[in-house]
Protein backbone atom coordinates (compact mmCIF):
# COMPACT_ATOMS: atom_id res chain seq x y z
CA UNK A 1 0.00 0.00 0.00
CA UNK A 2 2.53 2.52 1.16
CA UNK A 3 5.11 1.12 -1.28
CA UNK A 4 2.67 1.59 -4.16
CA UNK A 5 2.27 5.24 -3.25
CA UNK A 6 6.04 5.67 -3.00
CA UNK A 7 6.46 4.18 -6.49
CA UNK A 8 3.70 6.40 -7.92
CA UNK A 9 5.15 9.53 -6.34
CA UNK A 10 8.63 8.65 -7.62
CA UNK A 11 7.14 8.36 -11.12
CA UNK A 12 5.49 11.76 -10.61
CA UNK A 13 8.83 13.32 -9.65
CA UNK A 14 10.46 11.77 -12.73
CA UNK A 15 7.66 13.16 -14.88
CA UNK A 16 8.12 16.62 -13.42
CA UNK A 17 11.88 16.51 -14.08
CA UNK A 18 11.25 15.39 -17.67
CA UNK A 19 8.80 18.28 -18.09
CA UNK A 20 11.52 20.74 -17.08
CA UNK A 21 14.38 19.25 -19.05
CA UNK A 22 12.75 18.28 -22.35
CA UNK A 23 13.47 20.52 -25.38
CA UNK A 24 9.97 20.61 -26.89
CA UNK A 25 7.01 22.30 -25.23
CA UNK A 26 4.74 19.48 -26.44
CA UNK A 27 6.76 16.90 -24.50
CA UNK A 28 6.63 19.09 -21.38
CA UNK A 29 2.85 19.33 -21.59
CA UNK A 30 2.51 15.56 -22.00
CA UNK A 31 4.80 14.94 -19.00
CA UNK A 32 2.79 17.36 -16.88
CA UNK A 33 -0.34 15.48 -17.93
CA UNK A 34 1.28 12.19 -16.88
CA UNK A 35 2.06 13.72 -13.47
CA UNK A 36 -1.60 14.71 -13.10
CA UNK A 37 -2.91 11.26 -14.04
CA UNK A 38 -0.48 9.59 -11.63
CA UNK A 39 -1.74 11.97 -8.93
CA UNK A 40 -5.31 10.83 -9.58
CA UNK A 41 -4.20 7.19 -9.17
CA UNK A 42 -2.53 8.17 -5.88
CA UNK A 43 -5.85 9.68 -4.76
CA UNK A 44 -7.56 6.38 -5.60
CA UNK A 45 -5.08 4.43 -3.47
CA UNK A 46 -5.64 6.89 -0.61
CA UNK A 47 -9.39 6.09 -0.88
CA UNK A 48 -10.44 9.52 -2.15
CA UNK A 49 -12.50 8.71 -5.27
CA UNK A 50 -14.09 12.18 -5.31
CA UNK A 51 -10.70 13.80 -5.69
CA UNK A 52 -9.62 11.17 -8.22
CA UNK A 53 -12.61 11.90 -10.48
CA UNK A 54 -12.11 15.65 -10.21
CA UNK A 55 -8.37 15.41 -10.81
CA UNK A 56 -8.85 13.17 -13.86
CA UNK A 57 -11.49 15.41 -15.47
CA UNK A 58 -9.62 18.64 -14.74
CA UNK A 59 -6.41 17.08 -16.04
CA UNK A 60 -8.04 16.17 -19.36
CA UNK A 61 -9.46 19.68 -19.84
CA UNK A 62 -6.18 21.33 -18.81
CA UNK A 63 -4.18 19.13 -21.17
CA UNK A 64 -6.49 19.99 -24.06
CA UNK A 65 -6.37 23.72 -23.32
CA UNK A 66 -2.58 23.75 -22.95
CA UNK A 67 -2.14 21.83 -26.20
CA UNK A 68 -4.56 24.17 -27.94
CA UNK A 69 -2.78 27.32 -26.79
CA UNK A 70 0.82 26.23 -27.20
CA UNK A 71 0.59 23.59 -29.93
CA UNK A 72 3.69 23.29 -32.07
CA UNK A 73 5.74 25.88 -30.24
CA UNK A 74 9.33 25.05 -29.41
CA UNK A 75 10.21 26.02 -25.87
CA UNK A 76 12.79 28.77 -25.70
CA UNK A 77 16.22 27.61 -24.63
CA UNK A 78 17.28 29.61 -21.61
CA UNK A 79 20.85 29.34 -20.48
CA UNK A 80 20.76 29.59 -16.72
CA UNK A 81 24.39 30.49 -16.20
CA UNK A 82 23.64 33.03 -13.51
CA UNK A 83 26.29 34.86 -11.58
CA UNK A 84 28.25 33.06 -8.89
CA UNK A 85 26.47 35.07 -6.19
CA UNK A 86 22.96 34.14 -7.38
CA UNK A 87 23.87 30.46 -7.61
CA UNK A 88 25.40 30.53 -4.12
CA UNK A 89 22.31 32.29 -2.75
CA UNK A 90 20.01 29.70 -4.35
CA UNK A 91 22.09 26.86 -2.93
CA UNK A 92 22.10 28.39 0.54
CA UNK A 93 18.33 28.89 0.55
CA UNK A 94 17.75 25.30 -0.63
CA UNK A 95 20.12 23.98 2.04
CA UNK A 96 18.38 25.94 4.81
CA UNK A 97 14.96 24.73 3.61
CA UNK A 98 16.18 21.13 3.50
CA UNK A 99 17.58 21.42 7.04
CA UNK A 100 14.29 22.81 8.36
CA UNK A 101 12.35 20.09 6.51
CA UNK A 102 14.57 17.35 7.91
CA UNK A 103 14.15 18.65 11.44
CA UNK A 104 10.36 18.77 10.96
CA UNK A 105 10.19 15.17 9.69
CA UNK A 106 10.80 13.83 13.20
CA UNK A 107 7.68 15.58 14.50
CA UNK A 108 5.34 14.38 11.75
CA UNK A 109 2.36 12.29 12.82
CA UNK A 110 2.16 8.72 11.56
CA UNK A 111 1.05 8.38 7.93
CA UNK A 112 -2.73 8.25 7.63
CA UNK A 113 -3.35 9.35 11.25
CA UNK A 114 -3.86 13.11 11.23
CA UNK A 115 -2.73 15.09 14.25
CA UNK A 116 -6.31 16.30 14.74
CA UNK A 117 -7.28 12.75 15.83
CA UNK A 118 -5.37 13.24 19.08
CA UNK A 119 -8.09 15.50 20.45
CA UNK A 120 -11.57 14.37 21.41
CA UNK A 121 -14.11 16.75 19.87
CA UNK A 122 -12.59 18.11 16.72
CA UNK A 123 -14.85 19.40 13.93
CA UNK A 124 -13.65 16.72 11.50
CA UNK A 125 -14.52 13.96 13.94
CA UNK A 126 -17.98 15.43 14.48
CA UNK A 127 -18.52 15.71 10.71
CA UNK A 128 -17.59 12.06 10.22
CA UNK A 129 -19.71 10.81 13.10
CA UNK A 130 -22.84 12.89 12.58
CA UNK A 131 -22.67 13.87 8.92
CA UNK A 132 -25.22 11.33 7.72
CA UNK A 133 -27.69 12.06 10.54
CA UNK A 134 -27.45 15.83 10.20
CA UNK A 135 -27.47 16.24 6.42
CA UNK A 136 -28.85 12.98 5.02
CA UNK A 137 -26.15 12.92 2.34
CA UNK A 138 -24.53 9.49 1.97
CA UNK A 139 -21.39 10.99 0.43
CA UNK A 140 -19.65 12.66 3.36
CA UNK A 141 -17.44 14.74 1.06
CA UNK A 142 -20.47 16.40 -0.50
CA UNK A 143 -22.02 16.83 2.94
CA UNK A 144 -18.93 18.72 4.11
CA UNK A 145 -18.57 20.74 0.90
CA UNK A 146 -22.19 21.85 0.59
CA UNK A 147 -23.45 21.86 4.15
CA UNK A 148 -20.81 22.19 6.86
CA UNK A 149 -18.35 24.14 4.73
CA UNK A 150 -20.63 25.71 2.14
CA UNK A 151 -18.91 29.08 2.58
CA UNK A 152 -15.73 27.57 1.13
CA UNK A 153 -17.66 26.29 -1.87
CA UNK A 154 -19.21 29.71 -2.38
CA UNK A 155 -15.74 31.23 -2.32
CA UNK A 156 -14.51 28.67 -4.83
CA UNK A 157 -17.45 29.37 -7.13
CA UNK A 158 -16.74 33.10 -6.82
CA UNK A 159 -13.08 32.62 -7.70
CA UNK A 160 -14.00 30.55 -10.78
CA UNK A 161 -16.62 33.12 -11.80
CA UNK A 162 -14.17 36.02 -11.51
CA UNK A 163 -11.48 34.09 -13.40
CA UNK A 164 -13.85 33.39 -16.30
CA UNK A 165 -15.11 36.98 -16.37
CA UNK A 166 -11.52 38.22 -16.38
CA UNK A 167 -10.52 35.85 -19.19
CA UNK A 168 -13.56 36.84 -21.24
CA UNK A 169 -12.95 40.57 -20.85
CA UNK A 170 -9.19 40.40 -21.49
CA UNK A 171 -9.46 38.11 -24.52
CA UNK A 172 -12.58 39.58 -26.14
CA UNK A 173 -12.33 40.59 -29.76
CA UNK A 174 -14.81 43.43 -29.97
CA UNK A 175 -12.96 45.98 -27.85
CA UNK A 176 -9.62 45.21 -29.44
CA UNK A 177 -10.97 45.81 -32.88
CA UNK A 178 -12.74 49.04 -32.00
CA UNK A 179 -9.71 50.50 -30.24
CA UNK A 180 -7.56 49.87 -33.28
CA UNK A 181 -10.10 51.48 -35.53
CA UNK A 182 -10.09 48.69 -38.12
CA UNK A 183 -13.13 46.60 -38.83
CA UNK A 184 -11.53 43.87 -40.93
CA UNK A 185 -12.25 40.33 -39.84
CA UNK A 186 -9.30 38.51 -38.30
CA UNK A 187 -7.02 41.56 -38.29
CA UNK A 188 -6.20 41.50 -34.59
CA UNK A 189 -2.52 41.91 -33.84
CA UNK A 190 -1.01 40.39 -30.75
CA UNK B 1 -27.16 10.78 -40.52
CA UNK B 2 -25.72 13.85 -42.18
CA UNK B 3 -22.14 13.63 -43.29
CA UNK B 4 -20.08 16.45 -41.72
CA UNK B 5 -18.35 18.84 -44.07
CA UNK B 6 -14.63 18.12 -44.31
CA UNK B 7 -13.66 21.79 -44.34
CA UNK B 8 -13.72 22.32 -40.58
CA UNK B 9 -12.50 20.49 -37.51
CA UNK B 10 -10.68 17.18 -37.59
CA UNK B 11 -10.95 14.16 -39.89
CA UNK B 12 -14.16 12.30 -40.69
CA UNK B 13 -13.21 9.39 -38.42
CA UNK B 14 -12.67 11.62 -35.41
CA UNK B 15 -15.89 13.48 -36.04
CA UNK B 16 -17.94 10.30 -36.42
CA UNK B 17 -16.59 8.87 -33.15
CA UNK B 18 -17.18 12.25 -31.50
CA UNK B 19 -20.80 12.09 -32.64
CA UNK B 20 -21.17 8.71 -30.97
CA UNK B 21 -19.53 9.48 -27.62
CA UNK B 22 -20.43 13.12 -26.94
CA UNK B 23 -23.91 12.28 -25.68
CA UNK B 24 -22.60 9.61 -23.34
CA UNK B 25 -19.96 11.95 -21.89
CA UNK B 26 -22.61 14.59 -21.25
CA UNK B 27 -24.90 11.95 -19.71
CA UNK B 28 -22.10 10.75 -17.42
CA UNK B 29 -21.42 14.33 -16.30
CA UNK B 30 -25.11 14.85 -15.52
CA UNK B 31 -25.17 11.55 -13.61
CA UNK B 32 -22.16 12.59 -11.53
CA UNK B 33 -23.87 15.91 -10.72
CA UNK B 34 -27.25 14.39 -9.83
CA UNK B 35 -25.84 11.56 -7.69
CA UNK B 36 -23.14 13.73 -6.10
CA UNK B 37 -24.61 13.37 -2.62
CA UNK B 38 -24.82 9.56 -2.86
CA UNK B 39 -21.76 8.38 -4.80
CA UNK B 40 -18.32 9.91 -5.31
CA UNK B 41 -18.46 13.04 -7.41
CA UNK B 42 -20.42 16.24 -7.13
CA UNK B 43 -21.11 19.52 -8.83
CA UNK B 44 -17.54 20.42 -9.66
CA UNK B 45 -16.33 17.12 -11.10
CA UNK B 46 -19.60 16.46 -12.93
CA UNK B 47 -19.53 19.96 -14.38
CA UNK B 48 -15.99 19.44 -15.63
CA UNK B 49 -17.00 16.16 -17.32
CA UNK B 50 -20.05 17.79 -18.93
CA UNK B 51 -17.81 20.63 -20.15
CA UNK B 52 -15.49 18.00 -21.65
CA UNK B 53 -18.36 16.87 -23.92
CA UNK B 54 -18.71 20.40 -25.35
CA UNK B 55 -14.95 20.88 -25.57
CA UNK B 56 -14.85 17.63 -27.58
CA UNK B 57 -17.38 19.12 -30.00
CA UNK B 58 -15.29 22.29 -30.17
CA UNK B 59 -12.11 20.36 -31.00
CA UNK B 60 -13.51 17.72 -33.33
CA UNK B 61 -16.15 19.64 -35.25
CA UNK B 62 -14.75 23.14 -35.17
CA UNK B 63 -15.78 26.42 -33.59
CA UNK B 64 -18.81 26.95 -35.82
CA UNK B 65 -20.45 23.65 -34.90
CA UNK B 66 -19.70 24.25 -31.22
CA UNK B 67 -21.26 27.70 -31.46
CA UNK B 68 -24.35 26.13 -33.03
CA UNK B 69 -24.54 23.46 -30.32
CA UNK B 70 -23.90 25.64 -27.30
CA UNK B 71 -23.54 29.31 -28.08
CA UNK B 72 -21.21 31.61 -26.20
CA UNK B 73 -24.16 33.71 -25.09
CA UNK B 74 -25.99 30.68 -23.68
CA UNK B 75 -22.82 29.59 -21.85
CA UNK B 76 -22.40 33.03 -20.29
CA UNK B 77 -26.04 33.00 -19.20
CA UNK B 78 -25.68 29.50 -17.74
CA UNK B 79 -22.55 30.59 -15.89
CA UNK B 80 -24.36 33.47 -14.20
CA UNK B 81 -27.50 31.37 -13.62
CA UNK B 82 -25.55 28.67 -11.79
CA UNK B 83 -23.89 31.11 -9.39
CA UNK B 84 -27.16 32.94 -8.80
CA UNK B 85 -29.00 29.67 -8.08
CA UNK B 86 -26.34 28.68 -5.54
CA UNK B 87 -26.51 32.13 -3.90
CA UNK B 88 -30.33 32.05 -3.92
CA UNK B 89 -30.30 28.72 -2.05
CA UNK B 90 -27.90 30.21 0.48
CA UNK B 91 -30.16 33.26 0.94
CA UNK B 92 -33.25 31.02 1.23
CA UNK B 93 -31.46 29.33 4.12
CA UNK B 94 -30.97 32.76 5.70
CA UNK B 95 -34.65 33.64 5.21
CA UNK B 96 -36.26 30.35 6.23
CA UNK B 97 -33.89 28.97 8.85
CA UNK B 98 -32.07 32.06 10.05
CA UNK B 99 -28.56 31.09 8.97
CA UNK B 100 -26.75 31.73 5.70
CA UNK B 101 -26.42 28.34 3.94
CA UNK B 102 -28.69 26.60 6.45
CA UNK B 103 -30.02 23.30 5.11
CA UNK B 104 -33.59 24.52 5.49
CA UNK B 105 -35.40 21.60 3.90
CA UNK B 106 -35.07 18.61 6.22
CA UNK B 107 -36.03 15.38 4.53
CA UNK B 108 -37.39 12.21 6.04
CA UNK B 109 -34.62 10.02 7.53
CA UNK B 110 -36.39 6.99 6.02
CA UNK B 111 -35.67 8.37 2.54
CA UNK B 112 -31.92 8.17 3.10
CA UNK B 113 -29.78 6.95 0.17
CA UNK B 114 -32.41 8.03 -2.36
CA UNK B 115 -32.12 10.80 -4.92
CA UNK B 116 -34.12 13.39 -2.96
CA UNK B 117 -32.63 12.69 0.41
CA UNK B 118 -30.47 15.48 1.70
CA UNK B 119 -32.38 18.73 1.60
CA UNK B 120 -30.88 21.39 -0.61
CA UNK B 121 -27.56 19.62 -1.26
CA UNK B 122 -28.60 18.09 -4.65
CA UNK B 123 -29.87 21.48 -5.81
CA UNK B 124 -26.63 23.19 -4.78
CA UNK B 125 -24.82 20.49 -6.76
CA UNK B 126 -26.94 21.25 -9.82
CA UNK B 127 -26.20 24.99 -9.58
CA UNK B 128 -22.46 24.42 -9.19
CA UNK B 129 -22.45 21.82 -11.98
CA UNK B 130 -24.17 24.21 -14.41
CA UNK B 131 -21.77 26.99 -13.45
CA UNK B 132 -18.59 24.92 -13.77
CA UNK B 133 -19.71 23.32 -17.07
CA UNK B 134 -20.52 26.69 -18.67
CA UNK B 135 -17.45 28.50 -17.40
CA UNK B 136 -14.94 25.83 -18.45
CA UNK B 137 -16.56 25.63 -21.89
CA UNK B 138 -16.35 29.43 -22.15
CA UNK B 139 -12.65 29.36 -21.25
CA UNK B 140 -12.04 26.71 -23.94
CA UNK B 141 -13.90 28.76 -26.56
CA UNK B 142 -12.02 31.94 -25.66
CA UNK B 143 -8.66 30.20 -25.70
CA UNK B 144 -9.37 28.61 -29.07
CA UNK B 145 -9.83 32.20 -30.24
CA UNK B 146 -6.30 32.93 -28.97
CA UNK B 147 -4.90 30.26 -31.24
CA UNK B 148 -6.31 32.14 -34.21
CA UNK B 149 -4.58 35.27 -32.93
CA UNK B 150 -1.24 33.56 -32.55
CA UNK B 151 -1.37 31.35 -35.62
CA UNK B 152 -3.27 33.35 -38.22
CA UNK B 153 -2.11 30.99 -40.97
CA UNK B 154 -4.27 28.27 -39.42
CA UNK B 155 -7.40 30.14 -40.31
CA UNK B 156 -6.71 32.43 -43.20
CA UNK B 157 -4.23 34.47 -45.14
CA UNK B 158 -0.51 34.90 -44.83
CA UNK B 159 1.56 34.13 -41.76
CA UNK B 160 2.86 37.02 -39.74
Amino acid sequence: MSETIVVLISLMIIGALVAIETPRLLYSIISVGAVGFLLSIVFLFLSAPDLAITQMAVEVITLVLLLQCTGGLASEQVSDQGSLFSRAATGTILLVLALFGASMLADFPEFGRPVIDRFADTPSGIYLREGLQQTGAANIVTAVLLDFRAYDTLGEATVLFCAVMGALSVLRRQGRRQSEGSDQEGEEVT
Amino acid sequence: MNVPRPSEGMSLIVRTVCGWVKGFILLYGIYIILYGHLTPGGGFSGGVIAAAAFVLILLAEGARSAEATFSRQAAASGDCLGVLAFLALALLGLLLAGTFFANFWTTDPAARFTLLSSGMIPFCNMGIGLKVCCSLYLVAVVLSGIRQLRFPQDTKGEPR
